[in-house]
């Protein structure tokens, strides 16, 4: 029922969304001030159920995007001819704008969280897919042919040479997805899936502080998630800070 | 397979979607008004493409001569890739929002405020596509005498292109896709369709939803043209 009322307050989006608004009056919004630290403190709390369904948006586009794209990814690496078409559709689905993804969807599956993580997921794709790509290109062929010189299957010679050495590249990648995916999240109050896009929208632009704390909010954890993957990142692949010092 | 497909498929929908792009219908709530249709598309549609090209003109005008500079000189790494990491992280609806809450709505503010999503690609692409020129011919130039701009724009520019032009059209797709919600900003652009469904109902959603992704998709396409017209034909030889 959220999408509901979110859509709602999508559809008195127009001339009036900028001048008036007509859902509940907070004491900060029409100060002018660009932020009110004592509504802020007040209402924080406020921001708490956007900020998890946000996360919630973005784990699973994440996940759904790194499952799909790295599958394609080592397909088209034992498959060359994969490569280029699979480089295009990633492209295709890359440069559609999420805010009209989400509503192409909408004879398909609807308003809500679905369509949203599906739009989210389709943007992800081409820069997972080619980081995996240039990541497993560029193992030295030196090192696959010692790895096949020691009996190693080609099996054994994807999972404990060549992801091992493109790590680095593909979490990088994934590094570039999650911060846009965080971003993008934004617009998917639009597909009714909520977020921190819904506070921005319901307090329309008059509201600075709130736009300033969910925006603030986005940024956050998109820097957290940065963060974390690149601890990981760290932690699987020790041998490069001992080659790199 | 296409008994397969059919039904599965909301023919319905689309239908009437394109209906809409192109024939004016009565809207629910303008008192039986006529919206959509083919004038008021078009009208739309080049609103969103003029500030996209503005928005594109403006962030090439401040972040490419940068970025080439820098390049050039091998120093602001931190500046010019900083903030290309830093710009992925720009929650799209709180900028569009809070630009027009501190500087205001119109065109002109639509404008700056989407230049900000295109300036942090195209600075990082120019520093990197011009640091990671080979320094062999570089150096070859400047041993036959050439000036450094004559170096920078005669051999790393044209060697740089793919890079710089990938920059290009990352700024572009990030550009034209915000582009959509600039209703919020109080400028008319095909996302108008999208996010009053209660003037244009569902046909105009979608209808909305497809000339955009077309746009988006011709830009891009263009781009790619222009990217392969570009690039000199000694680096189209090479094994990319």
């Amino acid at each position: 029922m959220a999408s509901v009322t979110t859509l709602a307050a999508v559809g008195e989006v127009g001339k009036g969304f900028i001048h008036e608004r007509t859902s509940e009056t907070l004491p900060c919004q029409s100060t002018g001030k660009l932020f009110c630290f004592d509504w802020a403190k007040e209402n924080i709390g406020r921001y708490g159920t956007p900020a998890l369904q946000h996360l919630e948006l973005v784990g699973l586009a994440v996940l759904f995007g790194f499952t799909i794209a790295f599958t394609l990814a080592v397909l088209a690496h034992r498959r060359r001819w994969l490569r280029s078409p699979l480089l295009a559709a990633t492209g295709v689905l890359y440069t559609i704008p999420s805010v009209a993804f989400f509503f192409l969807l909408l004879p398909l599956t609807g308003r809500g969280v679905d369509t949203a993580v599906i739009a989210l997921t389709a943007f992800n794709l081409q820069v997972i897919y080619r980081n995996t790509i240039v990541g497993l290109s560029n193992v030295p062929s030196p090192v696959k042919e010692a790895a096949k010189g020691i009996g190693q299957t080609d099996r054994q010679i994807l999972w404990r040479v060549e992801l091992p050495l493109a790590t680095r590249e593909i979490i990088a990648g994934l590094r570039i997805a999650t911060v846009s995916t965080v971003a993008i999240a934004t617009l998917a109050v639009f597909a009714g899936g909520g977020g921190l896009g819904a506070p921005i929208l319901q307090g329309g632009i008059d509201f600075k502080t709130n736009i300033i704390i969910a925006g603030g909010i986005a940024i956050l954890m998109a820097l957290a998630f940065d963060l974390i993957l690149l601890t990981i990142q760290r932690l699987a692949t020790p041998w490069e800070r001992a080659a790199g010092g | 397979m296409t008994a397969l497909i059919l039904p599965w498929l909301p023919l319905g929908s689309i239908q009437g979607a394109i209906e809409f792009i192109f024939e004016a219908q009565p809207s629910n709530v303008t008192g039986g008004k006529l919206v959509g249709g083919l004038d008021q598309t078009l009208e739309l549609a080049l609103t969103q493409l003029e500030v996209t090209v503005f928005a594109l003109a403006l962030s090439l005008l401040l972040a490419l001569p940068a970025g080439l500079y820098l390049g050039h000189k091998g120093v602001g790494e931190l500046l010019a890739v900083g903030l290309g990491n830093a710009g992925r992280a720009i929650p799209e609806l709180a900028l569009i929002a809070f630009m027009a809450a501190v500087i205001g709505v119109g065109t002109v503010n639509l404008t700056i405020a989407l230049a900000v999503l295109g300036i942090p690609p195209i600075l990082t692409n120019a520093f990197v596509g011009i640091r990671q020129v080979d320094r062999a011919p570089v150096e070859a130039a400047r041993g036959i005498g050439m000036t450094e701009r004559e170096i920078l724009f005669k051999v790393e520019v044209p060697l740089a292109i793919p890079t710089l032009m990938a920059g290009i059209r990352l700024a572009t797709i990030a550009i034209v896709a915000t582009a959509t919600i600039a209703p919020l900003a109080g400028v008319l652009t095909l996302g108008d369709y999208i996010i009053n469904e209660n003037v244009y109902g569902e046909n105009g959603v979608v209808a909305g939803a497809i000339v955009v992704a077309l746009m988006a998709l011709a830009l891009e396409l263009g781009l790619a043209a222009l990217q392969r017209r570009l690039t000199s034909k000694g680096l189209k030889l090479s094994p990319a």
